[in-house]
């Protein structure tokens, strides 16, 4: 979650009165954070830019309705989030995703198979263009509904009930989710950073 | 404590958000198991490498093509 603007209430207020230029300093802090968003829930570029461009209009549009008490990043998160998935509907890829859940609460524990202790830290072992990169590809190994679950508590650090209310499901479903969304994750980072790491890293600095 | 709830507990003790008596258990656990060491271990260092990345700054064909979107709304929409 990106740091709060010092003066993101006065930009709030001048907004909120038609300073267009306040709205657009307002998003801009924001907008590269919607778009990896955006990334990680459809999956491709091309939605993610879709996803920026509606999100931050429809924001502008509804910015009447915006309480100043609650976080506007809050807000345009929820904006986001609500665009991006009427996205993977229209793919059909929430419903599907929606069906596994039918086999949650069943013992679906998930087993780890790489046990391999890490070498450096990710962030030592390669450039941080290509951390992105690797991060952007792992997530998309998780099914839509659990990479969404896991973008909001892990990666954009809302709190669980948060997630849970943004997404309109379960508290439970949201820690099965994340749990195995972390543990899958896991598994995949290790290919790129366990000290006998079979993926070879985008550059020479390992 | 077992490996399998080792596993299935990791996500609600690397939020801290577990019962304090399931964290002694876990941990007695982690002492004589290698194994659950480097899952746990790699596992909060999978969520602290997500957490920590920030962003890439859009691409520049995406910001430009953001600013046109706003100068075409602003325009037709001055309020």
């Amino acid at each position: 979650m990106p740091a709060h603007l010092e003066n993101e209430q006065d930009l709030v207020t001048a907004a909120k009165a038609g300073d267009s230029d306040a709205f657009v300093t307002l998003v801009n802090q924001y907008s590269r954070h919607i778009y990896r968003l955006g990334l990680s829930i459809t999956g491709n570029h091309h939605d993610a830019e879709d996803v920026l461009q509606e999100a931050l209009l429809r924001a502008y549009t509804a910015l009447a309705d915006f309480q100043a008490n609650s976080r506007f990043y809050t807000w345009l998160v929820r904006i986001a989030v609500n665009v991006a998935l009427g996205k993977l509907r229209k793919r059909t890829l929430w419903k599907e995703s929606s069906l596994d859940e039918a086999r949650e609460g069943e013992d679906g524990s998930f087993i780890p198979l790489e046990i391999e202790s890490w070498g450096e830290d990710p962030e030592k072992a390669c450039l941080n263009s290509e951390l992105q990169q690797i991060l952007a590809d792992v997530i998309q190994t998780l099914d839509p509904k659990s990479r969404t679950i896991f973008t909001l508590r892990d990666v954009e650090k809302f709190s669980i009930e948060e997630t849970a209310t943004m997404l309109g499901v379960s508290i439970p479903v949201v820690k099965t989710r994340l749990l195995r969304s972390r543990l899958k994750l896991r598994e995949e980072l290790t290919k790129y950073f366990g000290k006998d790491a079979r993926n070879a890293m985008p550059t020479s600095r390992r | 404590m077992r490996c399998r709830q080792v596993v299935d507990k990791i996500s609600e003790y690397l939020d801290g958000e577990l019962d304090p008596e399931l964290v002694r258990e876990l941990e007695g656990h982690l002492e004589h198991c290698e194994d659950c060491r480097v899952v746990v271990d790699t596992t909060r260092k999978t969520v602290e490498v997500f957490c920590d990345t920030e962003p890439s700054p859009l691409p520049n064909d995406v910001h430009e093509r953001l600013n046109q979107m706003f100068t075409q709304k602003f325009r037709k929409d001055p309020s």
